[in-house]
């Protein structure tokens, strides 16, 4: 049978807020144990919380960047369950009232094509603290640092139909919470992570299969990894005669596999009602609009503009704009190069993307900046250096952080143009073989990329490739 | 509504307390009695009519500025707790 | 001059600020009156002798400057519900018998910052859920016009530690009618303010949608002088109301003819003590000759509140006490076998009875199938309640009734019977799922038990309460009159 695969994510991305979402400590990663949690995070008896206005100004503005509607009366609600990371028993959440409601994001496939995929709502919620599992005599630690720092979680359709899509769903979120400043990105430290909905059924079904959900997927080879070892489960145990039962799966990224969680004695029942703490957060147009006016170019918006001024292909552009400041970097080179964007656009993707990330640096921690890689390509431009030597001072600029012009002058780079320079080179590689002369002039035409080759040598591969070929193409025809 | 035992114990895991045997047909009663008084909500006609979470009908949340006031205060927050060790509390092993 | 715990608050404000007496031989004097009398009441569970002396000494320093704040050197007690900073603060509970809050309440902070000397904590029902502080961890409160009956609940230990005059006035909290009800039985005068008005920060939570913070003293003019503290915004507590808190002491004197009474006829109906009922007519027509109007005033589905309540109330306080888990404070059980052990046994042993029972309904009405059976039904019944006052008060400017169906009961006599206990709530109830606020004042004795007049206001109408229990309590002594083994 062919099985048609079903995928929704929930991501959870933390809220990029100085203070935590009801309480007015720190949400910096990397404290002391506890250092970080006060009174409210603790669940101390008595206190109270009190809504951070950031946050919720950070809701809205991804509402409004996936054209979502925006909640003008929104609840918060308590998710109540007892677990040692939890420590008011109850996690303050949105249930009946999300403060975004339902928007779209379209993403691009590698075959090139768009697809859409539905947002169904958005909600703002605390964060639970960690368990660390290390021995204290047979017991584990908790640390409730993290305890309420703000959480986003955007529920997405169930609209994916391969792991690819969800990975590509799940990029094109994080790239778009970085660009609208709401969320660090970063995975290792947990401030981006998903849940994923997987189930399968038989092609022109319309019913949905039973679906699980694998928890806490915290990078992107992971997820694509832990969705199609899924998936293969799925289907496997289906054709072999069993049913899918609907539970919650940890990935083990060690194993590769899924597991069904032990924790889950009982079914949840999380009986949500209205948290008496909070009243309804009500937001009215000017807030609206402020949020709105404060949105920055958004990626499909320049990845549009790329391709319109440009003249990248989508594909490109859609690379280029993958990160803001990857953006703003190929943009500040383009500024210096007018009329060199594809030229730009290769370099940043190729030579500078590549020493990056060999030296698993940021783009904004780049050792060649944007002017100086914009001076390297100028030279290309004139034709005072190849692409190839080009290479070579790209090469020494990033060790050595000197701009190109010094680089080509100190090492005498500079390509030879002179036309009389190259025919002397010709004459003497001529004269030095000519038995291959011989040969070339009595047919064996493959003996040009040999000529070629030995004027390069010569030069030190300073020759201006182009007139090299034209003069030889003269001279070996006699 | 008249709740069995085995409701009553359903009810304790969720709340997550420990109820001895002996006790346990006294809950079974009064909790019982307690469902039943409330029933009396039946009578009213409630179609219609918004339900009311807040007293104060008009009032809507405040939203305060994002701003770190706190200290780090962990040990005098500790000293009510049972067991604590390197600045973490101690629970019986969180089994996933 | 006259005894010193015989005075009234603003009395003993008046002789401190005149040098009659310091504030220390004030408190002095309460200690050892609560040294002497506390072993028949048991109303106090912490006493902090002490940090009151050496408070009341600041305080005296204070009194000799100019601008000593309204309150300074008056002593006072703290129901054990509230946090207070360094001290062991119960909620009545074994869960919180080892508890040493670290942070005080708003409500004490305010009060310490006028000046108030702290004399300890009062006795309660545990967590605030009990009608005749018989289910505290700490045994049973009695009641000073006799010792065999309860003070009412929850704020038994504060409503008996005034009665019997071993502080000039207390801190309550007030859920169903826990100050309005004690203070009926114990013969004082409680307020319960609107809800909002009072900050809930630092006051342990039972059911978040209905706490409100009041007083427990002899008087109106004393409630005043306390609320003209306590009262007022505390951006800790989303639910405080950001509203000017208006001259409390300035609208006591105000005339009283014109008064539109709203008499609530429910609250007369089946169930009412004769005598109460006798007791709280005769007050109504000493309003009448105060020039008061009388009307006659139906709320339909008032009759529906306790059951409402009795949803309400448990549903939130099964989630407000899920943090008492054994982990970061309170009593944990010995050696746990694992996680679920570890909640289970803790929250088992740490809990009462009557805590559990709520517990138990809450998690029932909120879980998944009853969920739009109970808590949503009672959710709009408490509206139609909440629509049922309003419109009542488009006519009456207050509502007047009994506090409560019957004067003090026998210690013993309702523990066994949920339901009977709980209708003795019955006329209190109301007032907190309207948020309104709420006073009872001492209105005569059935015997020798005293039996108090509810009077029940629009939002906000602190004042125009105040200024209507003033007024009857300048005609009337019953609020003067001090327990015989008390005296």
């Amino acid at each position: 049978m062919n099985w048609e695969t079903v995928i929704g994510l929930e991501i959870h991305a933390q809220l990029a807020t100085k203070s935590k979402i009801f309480s007015s400590s720190a949400t910096a990663y990397g404290a002391a144990p506890n250092a970080q949690a006060n009174l409210v995070d603790l669940g101390y008896p008595g206190v109270l919380p009190v809504l951070n206005r950031e946050a919720v100004r950070m809701a809205v503005k991804f509402g409004l960047a996936v054209g979502a509607g925006i909640s003008r009366r929104s609840i918060f609600a308590r998710k109540n369950y007892f677990y040692p990371d939890l420590p008011k028993g109850y996690q303050i959440s949105q249930y009946e009232k999300p403060i975004v409601e339902k928007g779209t994001l379209e993403i691009l496939l590698e075959d090139g094509s768009r697809k859409t995929i539905g947002i169904t709502r958005a909600h703002l919620e605390e964060d639970a603290g960690k368990s660390l599992h290390e021995d204290f005599q047979g017991l584990s630690g908790i640390d409730l640092n993290r305890a309420g720092t703000p959480l986003l979680e955007i529920v997405s359709e169930p609209d994916m139909r391969s792991a690819k899509e969800a990975v590509a769903y799940m990029k094109k979120i994080h790239t778009l919470v970085r660009y609208l400043e709401i969320c660090d990105g970063n995975m290792q430290e947990g401030s981006f992570r998903c849940d994923a909905n997987v189930s399968v059924r038989p092609f022109g079904q319309e019913k949905f299969g039973t679906r699980c959900e694998i928890k806490n997927l915290n990078s992107f080879r992971f997820i694509e990894k832990a969705i199609n070892y899924e998936l293969a489960r799925q289907i496997e145990l289906i054709e072999g005669g069993g049913k899918v039962r609907q539970e919650t799966r940890l990935y083990d990224p060690d194993k590769g596999e899924t597991r069904a969680l032990r924790s889950k004695e009982e079914a949840n029942d999380y009986r949500y009602f209205p948290d008496p703490d909070l009243l309804p957060v009500a937001l009215d147009d000017a807030f609206i609009e402020s949020a709105r006016a404060s949105l920055p170019e958004l990626p499909d918006q320049k990845a549009a503009r790329y391709v319109k001024e440009f003249g990248l292909s989508d594909y490109d552009a859609g690379l280029l704009t993958a990160s803001r400041e990857m953006g703003d970097y190929y943009e500040s080179v383009v500024a210096k190069l007018q009329g060199q964007e594809k030229l730009a656009a290769n370099w940043v993707m190729g030579e500078l993307s590549g020493a990056l990330n060999k030296d698993g640096l940021d783009i904004t921690a780049s050792r060649i900046n944007p002017a100086q890689l914009a001076g390297l390509l100028a030279r290309i431009a004139d034709e005072t250096i190849s692409g190839k030597i080009a290479k070579e001072v790209f090469e020494q600029m990033w060790i050595e952080g000197k701009d190109a012009d010094a680089i080509i002058e100190s090492k005498g780079l500079k390509q030879i143009t002179d036309t009389g320079a190259i025919e002397k080179v010709i004459d003497e590689v001529m004269a030095a073989n000519p038995k291959q002369l011989a040969d070339y002039r009595s047919g064996k035409d493959k003996l040009f990329g040999f000529f070629v080759g030995q004027v390069m040598k010569v030069t030190g591969g300073k020759a201006n490739p182009a007139q090299v070929n034209e003069l030889l193409k003269q001279k070996l025809a006699g | 509504m008249s709740l069995t035992r085995h409701d009553v114990e359903n009810i304790a895991m969720l709340a997550r307390l420990a109820i001895n045997e002996a006790e346990l047909p006294v809950y079974v009663d009064s909790l019982s009695k307690i469902l039943n008084f409330v029933e009396q909500l039946n009578q009213a006609e409630t179609d219609n009519v918004e339900p009311m979470a807040h007293p104060l009908a008009d009032q809507v949340q405040r939203m305060r500025a994002d701003e770190v006031l706190e200290q780090d205060h962990h040990e005098k927050y500790q000293r009510n707790a049972a067991r604590v060790e390197a600045g973490l509390y101690l629970v019986p092993k969180v089994i996933e | 001059m006259t005894e010193l715990h015989h005075q009234t608050l603003s009395e003993l404000r008046a002789g401190l600020r005149a040098r009659r007496f310091s504030s220390v031989e004030l408190t002095k004097h309460y200690l050892a009156r609560i040294e002497r009398f506390d072993s028949q009441l048991n109303a106090f569970i912490t006493v902090t002798a002490e940090s009151a002396v050496r408070a009341a000494e600041a305080a005296d320093r204070e009194l000799e400057t100019s601008n000593a704040p309204a309150l300074t050197g008056i002593p006072l007690v703290h129901k054990d519900i509230f946090c207070t900073d360094g001290v062991l603060t119960t909620c009545g509970s074994k869960m919180l018998s080892n508890f040493i809050a670290p942070y005080d309440a708003t409500v004490v902070e305010r009060l310490a910052r006028a000046g108030v000397v702290t004399l300890g904590k009062a006795n309660m029902d545990e967590f605030a859920m009990g009608s005749s502080n018989e289910t505290s961890f700490y045994g049973p409160v009695k009641n000073p016009w006799d010792l065999k009956k309860v003070p009412g609940g929850s704020s038994g230990g504060s409503a008996a530690a005034v009665a019997a005059r071993l502080t000039p006035a207390a801190t309550g909290t007030d859920t169903g009618g826990s100050i309005r009800q004690p203070a009926a039985l114990t013969g004082l005068t409680g307020l319960k303010p609107t809800y909002g008005r009072v900050s809930r920060y630092g006051m342990i939570a039972f059911a978040s949608s209905l706490d409100q913070a009041g007083t427990l003293t002899l008087t109106a003019e004393d409630a005043a002088l306390l609320m003209s503290a306590m009262a007022g915004f505390d951006a800790r507590d989303s639910t405080s109301v950001d509203v000017p808190v208006p001259d409390y002491l300035s609208a006591l004197d105000q005339p009283l003819s014109g008064l539109k009474i709203g008499l609530l006829k429910e609250f007369f109906e089946k169930g009412l003590d004769e005598q109460s009922a006798k007791l709280v007519r005769e007050a109504l027509s000493l309003y009448e000759r105060l020039g008061a109007k009388l009307i006659e005033v139906s709320l339909p589905n008032l009759p529906l509140s306790v059951p409402t309540y009795y949803v309400v109330a448990p549903a939130e306080c099964s989630s407000n006490l899920s943090r008492f888990d054994g982990v970061r404070f309170g009593h944990r059980c010995d050696n746990p076998s694992d996680l679920l052990d570890l909640y289970r046994r803790s929250r088992g042993e740490g809990f009462g009875p009557e805590v559990k029972r709520r517990i138990m309904t809450g998690t029932y009405v909120l879980s998944a199938g009853y969920y739009d059976a109970y808590y949503l039904r009672a959710q709009k019944v408490r509206r139609l309640i909440a629509d049922d006052f309003a419109r009542a008060f488009s006519n009456v400017d207050v509502l007047m009734g009994p506090t409560s169906p019957t004067p003090a009961f026998d210690i013993g006599a309702k523990v066994d019977d949920p339901i009977t206990m709980y209708l003795n709530d019955i006329y209190t109830i109301g007032a907190n799922l309207a948020g309104l606020p709420a006073m009872s004042i001492p209105c005569g004795f059935a015997g020798e038990l005293p039996v108090g007049l509810q009077i029940i206001g629009p939002h906000f109408s602190e004042a125009k309460l105040l200024n209507v229990a003033h007024g009857y309590q300048r005609e009337t002594q019953w609020h003067r009159r001090i327990p015989k083994g008390f005296i």
